[in-house]
């Protein structure tokens, strides 16, 4: 079946081959290198969709990515919304259908790989158009290393939709040899489908790569679907071409209307006429091309409407050599049709004023309001935009660092030019020294380019209908028309910026490719300002839309943020245990038998660990190994109590303040010799405390010779917790004294295994009898199941993270960070036996003294225990002032504080909290309120340690 | 993403740096000696001129050196950087 609107011949189709494809359920077909979008028009459709506001028909109105009509779903063969169907590339066993501005999600997840690839060039080309290849070549010939990108599926650009010559043959040979060359010389890399999305600082760019896509279903599973190129370059050349801009006129949106430019590119690179009957209408040269082009194709150029009073003579003659009449000094004013132009209305222009108009018909209208340089690139590079009065376009206004426009993005109007623009601009880009000789570097003879007739810049045509242009789209994705605009004045808006968001020109899909200089334009006709002074709004990363599978790329899932496991990661799941994430730790909560819910399982390994045996992996313990000479005067600094005092082989609880007196971090420091401490930090805070510790060194004491270094992955860390915890490890290592005399609380000792070296240290975080065991994490299997073996006799429970903070919090021990917020002193934890009283100086003493801090009513740490004996209070309730009917007051709500910690205790056989409340030690023995669901829960104040406050159990 | 230059490492991208505030603000001598204003302004009180800045930086996920910089608050350049034991460059 051949397709009614395609040509007998040309295009860079590929005719021998045929794709079936289907849009709106319709079966069509079209060739391999046809887009969506000159497929459905080889096979006469124009209407895509509808449009977002009005369900207006909407229709392909230009060929590539600043089309604002014809927005597509993919539905097969893996669904993907918002798209268009210019930049749809033809497979087989696509299915698409239109859509009206809104695209619908997703509901299958997609299983393609999205991948990122970091490049580092000298000379980075944006756009493969007659400019961009010249720049690749000229840099390349250099030696440069070159990076080209282009978003098209194949080089060329704007020479793939014309039948210019260059070196007396069609352009696009001169194309085919210049990717060859690029192809053939190292250190070029020349990526089509691939569109630079962001310019940022420093050379920096982001690029797409659309890899597989055109693929459809034969896609191979091994190549990534898209790719991110993170472009790094010394220099980058803008050679993104430019946007043809319509003219606004009354029903402009009707399908059949289309740029002028697009109906050159459907013709000569797909081979298809987008209509029988063609009216062009034009402010400048450009169109005649068209119009001359189709008329040769066999298209009835019904008339060429031109704007300018004289329009352009020597165009002129040539069409009317062909036969096409030309219409001067007039304008289109409107279009006829239901889904489809039938008959453009044109009318006399002359000095602004729009005479009595006549209907011509057409099935095809074609418009050029002239061309738009895409300086999107240079400006989100911060580059400021000149407008240029003549050409009605904002060009680059000034010169940037590492950052070049060329060819027709930087305003050059014809081929010649464009070629040696961007041989001079990748020149000035190298620098002098790396230029080849002329003759190395030769650039293809262009035709003499014909002076052209200075343009009209015409924004709008008035609507004549008396409707004030609540028709004349400007931005078609929005749905917004000149009435809008006149609106948005009318209210008083002055700023585009404004105009943009009241409009909402500009925010659409297209993000303003043909409507943002419109708007421009209108606005300051409106104001009765110079376009210069409106200005353009924004432009802002991504040029074209991204989607968000391929900025994750391969950071998702398992692999979007590391996962740290300890050396008994697999033992812990052979356990059964359920883990929860500590940072990027996956730490066991706890170990469930079966039937046991969370609760049961905690409350079980509680009761082992404080009446038997219980063993905790540990290892994620933050350890930091500080050597040196002056480790001890580095601790004494930075802790607030006294470190240097201690003796090798013992071990010292120590706070860590920032210079505000505020906890930032606690922990047990062993000290291993004179010159060498191990100080053990939260797993949470590990990184920061090294930090910290790196921090000072660097920038305040670099006289102290001390080193700091991670060893948190050197040891796994066992507790071996509770009574019969000495048993277990008297019989594990058989040659340590295991007794209180001989090993006594908040010591270490240095022994072996079978040869292997193992620390053993008594410290509780449990308030039970406890040794820490440390090892090597090669031999830390070995050592656990020696422990659980040893143990058995004792029923030894492991036991989870939920376990580990219930016992802590039992004794009243806080987690810094989650019973702490960073306003809270050691003095409000209670804990003002840990700071030292005789030390000169140490981080965050002074704060100290700051009358704030000795506020009576500051929050201290105190526990909570709900008088139901039932209520876990959720953490973060808040606590308040309550009202002796057991109402609460009127808002706002004093409050009192807030539950840091609330566990259910084995121990106690109830429920209680850790909680930061207002002067809560002078309120020890009240009894306070904590909303939980809409009830009040009342609660006695007690003391921050609920169990064994005397302390008389770390011995056993 | 904007290329920092580590005194020690050359140009790397800026999410190996980590920004730490004004430099040459150093720990008083005497903490002691100082009244609760003149600690105040230690601890809390920063400059925040729109221009050129001196500041200190981390190379964090790099080298993990200190090293101080001015860089111009309204355009984000770095004018120049320099090691903690250099004096402040005198700016025009």
């Amino acid at each position: 079946m051949t397709s009614p609107f395609r040509t007998p011949e040309g295009g860079r189709i590929d005719r021998s081959a045929t794709v079936e494809f289907t849009f709106d359920g319709q079966v069509l077909r079209g060739h391999p290198g046809d887009t969506l979008a000159s497929a459905l028009l080889a096979n006469g459709r124009h209407q895509v969709a509808t449009s977002v506001k009005f369900g207006r028909p909407r229709g392909i109105a230009a060929a590539w990515a600043e089309d604002p009509g014809g927005l597509v779903q993919i539905e097969e063969p893996f669904p993907e919304p918002m798209l268009l169907a210019t930049t749809v590339e033809l497979y087989d066993g696509l299915a698409a259908s239109g859509l009206p501005g809104q695209g619908r999600l997703a509901d299958v997840p997609d299983s393609a790989r999205y991948d990122a690839v970091h490049s580092h060039v000298d000379v980075l080309v944006v756009g493969a158009g007659p400019a961009g290849l010249a720049a690749a070549l000229t840099a390349s010939r250099s030696g440069a290393r070159v990076a080209l990108v282009d978003e098209q599926s194949e080089a060329g650009g704007a020479l793939l939709g014309t039948d210019d010559e260059l070196d007396g043959a069609p352009a696009v040979d001169w194309v085919a040899a210049a990717v060859a060359e690029l192809a053939a010389t190292p250190d070029v890399l020349h990526l089509q489908r691939t569109t630079a999305f962001g310019l940022y600082d420093d050379g920096f760019v982001l690029a797409l790569e659309r890899r597989t896509d055109h693929l459809g279903a034969a896609a191979p599973k091994h190549v990534s679907r898209q790719r991110v190129w993170r472009i790094r370059a010394r220099s980058v050349v803008v050679a993104t071409g430019a946007h043809e801009r319509p003219v606004v006129f009354a029903d402009n949106d009707r399908p059949g209307t289309m740029l002028a430019g697009a109906a050159r590119t459907f013709l000569h690179r797909y081979g298809v006429l987008p209509g029988r009957e063609a009216v062009v209408f034009t402010t400048n040269d450009s169109a005649y091309d068209a119009a001359l082009d189709l008329f040769r194709a066999g298209v009835r150029v019904q008339a060429v409407v031109d704007a300018r009073p004289e329009g352009s003579p020597q165009r002129r003659a040539e069409c009317e050599g062909a036969g096409i009449r030309v219409l001067s000094g007039a304008v289109v004013t409107g279009t006829q049709g239901v889904e489809r132009v039938t008959h453009a209305l044109v009318a006399p222009f002359l000095d602004g004023e729009v005479g009595a108009g006549s209907a011509i018909a057409c099935d095809l209208l074609l418009v050029s309001g002239g061309w738009n340089p895409a300086v999107h690139l240079f400006s989100q590079a911060r580059g400021r935009l000149r407008y240029d009065a003549t050409l009605g376009a904002f060009l680059p206004g000034e010169e940037l660092d590492g950052v070049a426009v060329a060819g027709s993005a930087a305003g050059v109007p014809d081929l010649a030019g464009c070629l040696a623009d961007g041989q001079r601009v990748a020149r000035a880009a190298l620098g002098v020294p790396a230029v080849p000789s002329a003759a190395d570097d030769r650039l293809p003879t262009a035709p003499e380019p014909v002076v052209p007739t200075a343009p009209l810049v015409l924004w709008r045509v008035p609507d004549p209908s008396g409707a004030e242009g609540s028709t004349s789209f400007v931005d078609l994705q929005r749905d917004a028309t000149v009435a809008d605009i006149a609106r948005a004045v009318g209210a008083g808006l002055r700023s585009i910026e404004h105009v943009k968001r009241y409009t909402t020109i500009g925010t659409a899909h297209d993000q303003g490719k043909t409507s943002g200089v419109l708007t421009s334009g209108i606005v300051a006709e409106l104001l009765g300002v110079p376009v210069q002074d409106t200005g353009t709004t924004t432009f802002r990363p991504p040029y074209t839309p991204v989607a968000f599978a391929a900025l994750a790329g391969r950071d998702r899932g398992r692999l979007f943020d590391p996962e740290r496991v300890t050396a008994l990661h697999e033992w812990h799941v052979a356990a059964g245990a359920v883990f929860e994430d500590v940072g990027q730790w996956k730490r066991p909560r706890h170990y469930p038998r079966p039937g046991e819910d969370m609760e049961a399982a905690v409350l079980r390994e509680c009761a082992a660990a404080r009446t038997g045996v219980g063993i905790l992996d540990g290892s994620t313990l933050g350890k930091i190994d500080v050597q040196g000479p002056d480790a001890a005067v580095l601790l004494d600094r930075l802790y607030t109590n006294l470190m240097s005092s201690l003796k090798v082989g013992s071990v010292r609880y120590g706070v860590m303040c920032g210079v505000d007196g505020m906890v930032i971090d606690d922990g047990t420091v062993l000290r291993l010799a004179e010159d060498r401490f191990l100080v053990l930090t939260t797993t949470g805070g590990a990184a920061k405390v090294l930090d910290w510790m790196e921090e000072w060194i660097q920038t305040e004491w670099p006289d102290l010779r001390v080193h700091c270094t991670s060893v948190t992955e050197q040891w796994c860390t066992f507790p071996v917790v509770g009574p019969r915890s000495r048993d277990v490890v008297g019989a594990v290592f058989p040659g340590v004294d295991v007794s209180n005399e001989a090993f006594p609380f908040m010591t270490w000792r240095d022994t072996t295994l079978d040869g292997v070296p193992v620390r053993l240290a008594r410290i509780s975080f449990s308030g039970e009898l406890a040794y820490e065991v440390y090892v090597n994490p090669w031999y830390a299997v070995a050592v656990w199941q020696r422990l659980l073996d040893a143990g058995r006799p004792h029923g030894i429970t492991p036991y989870g993270t939920e376990t580990m903070h219930v016992l802590r919090a039992e004794k009243g021990y806080p987690i810094i960070g989650q019973d702490t917020d960073g306003t809270v002193t050691p003095h409000d934890l209670g804990m003002a036996w840990a700071v030292s009283k005789k030390k000169p100086d140490f981080v965050g003493k002074r704060s100290f003294a700051r009358p704030e801090n000795h506020n009576p009513l500051r929050k201290h740490l105190v526990g909570l225990l709900p008088v139901d004996r039932q209520t876990v209070l959720p953490e973060g309730s808040q606590i308040v002032e309550y009202r002796t009917d057991g109402r609460l007051p009127a808002p706002p709500v004093p409050m009192l504080g807030h539950v840091t910690s609330s566990y259910r205790s084995a121990e106690l056989a109830r429920p209680f909290a850790l909680a930061l409340v207002k002067g809560g030690r002078e309120r020890i023995g009240e009894t306070v309120h904590v909303p939980v669901d809409g009830t009040l829960v009342p609660v006695e104040v007690t003391g921050s340690v609920l169990v064994d406050p005397e302390g008389a159990r770390r011995d056993g | 993403m904007q290329l920092i230059a580590c005194p020690w490492c050359g140009p790397r991208e800026e999410v190996e740096f980590s920004y730490g505030g004004q430099a040459h603000v150093p720990y008083p001598d005497s903490p002691a000696e100082l009244s609760d204003e003149e600690w105040a302004h230690y601890v809390f009180f920063r400059d925040n001129p729109k221009g050129r800045f001196a500041e200190r930086w981390n190379h964090s996920a790099g080298c993990r050196r200190w090293f101080n910089a001015i860089r111009d608050t309204a355009t984000y350049r770095f004018e120049r950087v320099y090691r903690l034991d250099d004096p402040k460059p005198v700016t025009p």
